[in-house]
């Protein structure tokens, strides 16, 4: 399946950490929703989290999901036990932590690093894919790019850009 | 005095260890060391890795002391975790703390 921009996004149903499925489909699409492939062992993912938190924070009407689907058994702390543990230590996370252990999601979206990040618009379309911002290193930078994106979706408009390069750990694959 | 071994190991699969070795040259040149005296190594296998005592990548050695401490971190082809002086989480370690550890290794070798 391609994930081009303009392409329909693969629908998919996971679970969380409290066990609630949640996902990418059905009957009616959020007005934007923001799908992040991220994990608990890369120092990206963790650098660029508290953004992308923030991000799910300040747009309340927008479907934030964040996926793990490293392979656990080479990266234990991709476990999901480990997820849950994560996001009881940090008292819970504004957006979903959902568990692709099959990595049939990771693969449906050609998710290539920790994070990549998909946003998607009313009709099921991805309209944007890629980092948060252009400095994992620099948290004033706010996830710039994805707040763009979403604005622009929201207003019924093209985001721009509407792909960056993904920068990140490379997704661990089941071999 | 003669210059302390610097290593720079690392792993393909993380994007990480050109800027680390951009900031470590710097960090040498800084300090009066030649930084085209950096061995860089690839660890390309889970067996490499344990042999090595390899916690991710990138990983500085200084006449064989990590930049920092890796713990008890199990040997593992990854992307290692540092923390920055200000908190942050980093995938390269701070520079601060690489031209403490030259520094340090210096001043050891000067004494010897």
């Amino acid at each position: 399946m391609s994930t081009d921009i303009g392409t329909e996004a693969p629908t998919f149903t996971l679970s969380d950490t409290d066990g609630t499925e949640h996902g990418v489909g059905g009957s009616e699409y959020a007005r934007a929703t923001l799908v992040v492939f991220t994990c608990n062992h890369c120092p990206y993912a963790l650098a660029w989290h508290d953004r992308i938190a923030a991000v799910a924070e300040d747009y309340p009407d927008v479907k934030v999901l964040a996926v793990s689907s490293n392979d656990a058994e080479r990266y234990p702390r991709d476990s999901y036990d480990a997820m849950r543990e994560r996001v009881a230590a940090d008292g819970g996370w504004p957006m979903p932590y959902l568990y692709d252990e099959s990595q049939e999601v990771a693969r449906a979206y050609d998710a290539k690093t920790t994070p990549d990040c998909f946003l998607i618009d009313a009709e099921g379309r991805i309209v944007y894919r890629g980092a948060p911002d252009a400095d994992y290193q620099d948290p004033s930078l706010k996830a710039v790019w994805l707040r763009g994106a979403i604005d622009a979706v929201l207003a019924g408009t093209v985001p721009e850009p509407a792909e960056t390069k993904p920068v990140g750990c490379s997704i661990k694959w089941k071999q | 005095m003669t210059q302390p071994q610097v290593e720079l190991l690392f792993w393909d699969g993380c994007p990480s260890h050109p800027q680390a070795l951009d900031e470590l040259r710097a960090a040498m040149s800084e300090l009066g060391l030649d930084p085209d005296q950096v061995l860089v190594r690839e660890v390309d296998t889970e067996r490499l890795a344990d042999r090595e005592r390899f916690v991710g990548s990138p990983t500085i050695r200084i006449d064989g002391a990590d930049v920092q401490d890796p713990g008890d971190e199990p040997a593992a082809l990854t992307c290692r975790v540092y923390h920055r002086r200000d908190g942050r989480v980093s995938p390269v370690p701070d520079p601060a703390d690489v031209r403490d550890a030259l520094r340090n290794a210096m001043t050891t070798r000067s004494h010897q």
